[in-house]
């Protein structure tokens, strides 16, 4: 589904990534670890396309597609979604009428039917079940004045109503306490399936008890450099990240 | 001094309207004189510091045109949703009863056009007509009261509250050479009375004239105006108006104001708080686009014990768009218990665009609260690319913030289908 080769990418002139290679399969969940100015954001960052990243050498390959030949809006429409770490407040968009807007972009963008406000609105009660995210929510603007836990939630739940075939989960650990962190989590394992993929960028291996991965990855200095399955996460917990500097060579015969 | 210049040659030669009313005609020489002596204003002149005149000085414009009473004008084209009460449409400043509906008046309103009201009796407007309230610099005001033969006079008795908002259309129509026409507008609400009140500038087709229109409104004491002022002037045309607003006792009035139309246009709005407890709001969107001019000239003066004014004011610029915003607040003596906000956020689309915004303040009473501030900025790049993530087109992730930007100006304006309408509207109109 999604093969990153041999990533290169620069920021304000200075390379972040160095030559990043991942390969995530339908369905799997992989999460990147890794010490602070890893690269970790800058990777999210990149697979959705914003602006400022240059990617200098690589190729990153969705469905058969290059994703990075891609606009941000095609990307997304493609089935690519970035949960923000810090999610963006818009005053005066309300955040149904931006979340309809959204999804009947994609799906217009895909040649699909775009759904009238009835219809909408039937997704959405299905999917605020799932979130247990109150409609009041629904009824702001979009994210101005929620909590840090809101806004995490709001993103998750957005991710329930775009239903993306690859989610990336830009530290959405960061800043919630363990019940906010719980509910996410709870969200997101609501959404796994065979056809979905997770990117869960994480500092901490804390998310990883409520999200279990597949794969965890360790990312540093631009480059994985150490994969394993989610035993790799409790290792780093105990070791920290110096251990893997030390360590060097693939995880798992060394345990 | 200034030099002499097409624009005042042209309308030196210009006969005066003629109405037979000695003190009228003898006030019309005067102003004419006045303008003649001091000539369009300029850049020195710090209410004028932005907008410059030189190429309209180069102008030269007729007054009359021959067809006004005759020109085919669509109705559609000043139709609004939510304001289907008594009518008046004027066409390049010509009174059109054929365009107007003055059938039936609601009880304790008098509404005609001014024409008419000299005609009958000129003597009750000798008084408002007469006050000469022109400052240096208000070129146009001399203007308008030198060539205004028409406009509204609208009187609405002691407690009437009449439900339909009022509707004055202001038409421009292409016609034989570059027109200057001149309305006069003048409104008095009673105690007690309450009105809506949309004054709507809009365009029967492309044109290049000028117009002035001066509106004096006094809301004696507990009576409540709500304006609606929409400006869709000919992107050809220039338009200059001054309003004034006195407010008595516990008065109360809102103005909603959108101005998108016109090559220039510039608008004074000046709100005297005279009166113990006066309320004054101001609401309003600009957004030059192209090569549009526009100036927002706000001056707010509270007087009196307890007044409160608030002014929310947005500015968008695209192009080589240029805007100009002043908002002028004065607490004077003893005017104690004040309160005063003043917000003005302008948001720039295109590097060659220009807001020039300008918050003034001065209080010389006790107990004053006082707020302003005034933002130039771009669309934030950051709530951009949220939107673009989700799926959202650059140009509709655009369209959407800047209607956001411009949300609250529209937020509070009661009357539900106008309301929609002009948020509608902005949409259309934005920059995407």
């Amino acid at each position: 589904m999604l093969r990153i080769e041999n990533l290169h990418a620069r920021v304000e002139g200075k390379e972040i990534l160095k030559g990043l290679t991942l390969t995530v399969n339908p369905g799997e969940v992989h999460a990147i670890m890794g010490p602070n100015g890893a690269g970790k954001s800058t990777l999210g960052n990149v697979l959705s396309g914003r602006d400022g990243y240059e990617v200098t050498a690589g190729t990153v390959s969705f469905n058969g597609i290059d994703l990075l030949a891609l606009e941000p809006e095609a990307r997304a429409a493609a089935g690519v979604f970035l949960a923000f770490q810090y999610p963006v407040e818009i005053p005066g968009v309300n955040n149904t009428y931006f979340l309809r807007a959204a999804l009947n972009a994609q799906r217009k963008a895909r040649g699909e039917k775009e759904l009238d406000s009835m219809q909408f609105l039937k997704l959405v009660r299905e999917k605020l079940k799932v979130m247990q995210i109150s409609d009041e929510l629904l009824h702001r603007a979009v994210n101005e004045g929620f909590s840090g836990g809101e806004k995490k939630r709001n993103e998750i739940f957005q991710m329930a109503v775009l239903e993306p075939t690859l989610a990336i989960l830009d530290e959405t650990d960061s800043g919630l306490d363990i019940d906010a962190l719980k509910q996410v989590a709870q969200g997101v394992n609501a959404q796994r399936s065979p056809e979905r993929s997770f990117l869960v960028v994480t500092h901490y291996q804390r998310l990883l008890d409520y999200i279990e991965p597949d794969f965890v990855h360790v990312l540093a200095d631009g480059r994985i450099v150490e994969s394993g399955d989610k035993t790799l996460a409790l290792k780093l917990e105990e070791h920290g990240y110096a251990w893997v500097r030390e360590h060097g060579e693939p995880a798992g015969a060394t345990a | 001094m200034s030099q002499p210049a097409p624009f005042v040659d042209a309308l030196r030669a210009t006969p005066l309207p003629a109405s037979g009313i000695e003190w009228l005609d003898a006030l019309r020489r005067e102003n004419l004189d006045a303008f003649v002596a001091a000539g369009l204003p300029e850049t020195r002149m710090e209410a004028w510091k932005y907008t410059a005149l030189r190429a309209l000085g180069q102008r030269r414009f007729v007054a009359g045109d021959a067809q006004a009473a005759t020109h085919a004008v669509d109705s559609a084209i000043f139709a609004l949703p939510g304001v289907d009460g008594p009518r008046l449409v004027f066409v390049n400043g010509v009174f059109r009863a054929d365009l107007s509906a003055l059938d039936t008046l609601p009880a304790g309103l008098t509404l005609q056009p001014l024409s008419q009201a000299l005609r009958q009796d000129a003597e009750p407007l000798r008084f408002v007509l007469s006050r000469n309230e022109a400052e240096p610099g208000d070129a146009f005001v001399r203007l308008n009261a030198a060539f205004a033969a028409d406009g509204v006079v609208l009187k609405l008795a002691a407690g009437a509250k009449p439900v339909a908002p009022v509707h004055l259309v202001f038409l421009g129509a292409p016609a034989e050479g570059e027109l200057a026409w001149h309305l006069r507008n003048l409104v008095e609400l009673g105690e007690g009375a309450e009105l809506t009140l949309v004054e709507h500038h809009a365009t029967s087709g492309e044109q290049q004239h000028l117009a002035t229109v001066v509106n004096d409104i006094v809301l004696r004491d507990g009576a409540v105006l709500r304006q609606v002022v929409l400006q869709q002037a000919a992107t050809g045309s220039s338009l200059v108006r001054r309003s004034k607003l006195q407010l008595g006792k516990q008065a109360q009035a809102t103005a909603h104001v959108l101005e998108l139309g016109g090559a220039l246009a510039r608008h004074d709005l000046r709100a005297e708080l005279a009166g113990d407890g006066a309320r004054f709001a101001t609401r309003g969107v600009f957004m030059p686009r192209g090569r549009q001019h526009i100036d927002t000239q706000l001056a707010i003066r509270h007087r009196a014990l307890n007044t409160a004014s608030d002014s929310v004011w947005r500015g968008v610029a695209d192009q080589r768009g240029r805007g100009v915003f002043r908002g002028a607040i004065l607490v004077a003596p003893g005017a104690d218990g004040g309160d005063a906000s003043l917000s003005n956020k302008n948001l720039l689309l295109s590097p060659s665009a220009e807001i020039d915004t300008k918050p003034e303040l001065e209080i010389h009473a006790d107990e004053v609260k006082a707020a302003h501030g005034a933002t130039v900025g771009q669309l934030d790049e950051r709530a951009l690319f949220y939107l673009r993530s989700r799926g959202i087109p650059l140009a509709e992730a655009r369209a959407l913030l800047t209607a956001a930007f411009c949300r609250a100006v529209l937020d509070d304006l009661p009357n539900a289908a106008l309301r929609e309408h002009l948020a509608a509207l902005l949409a259309v109109e934005l920059p995407a």
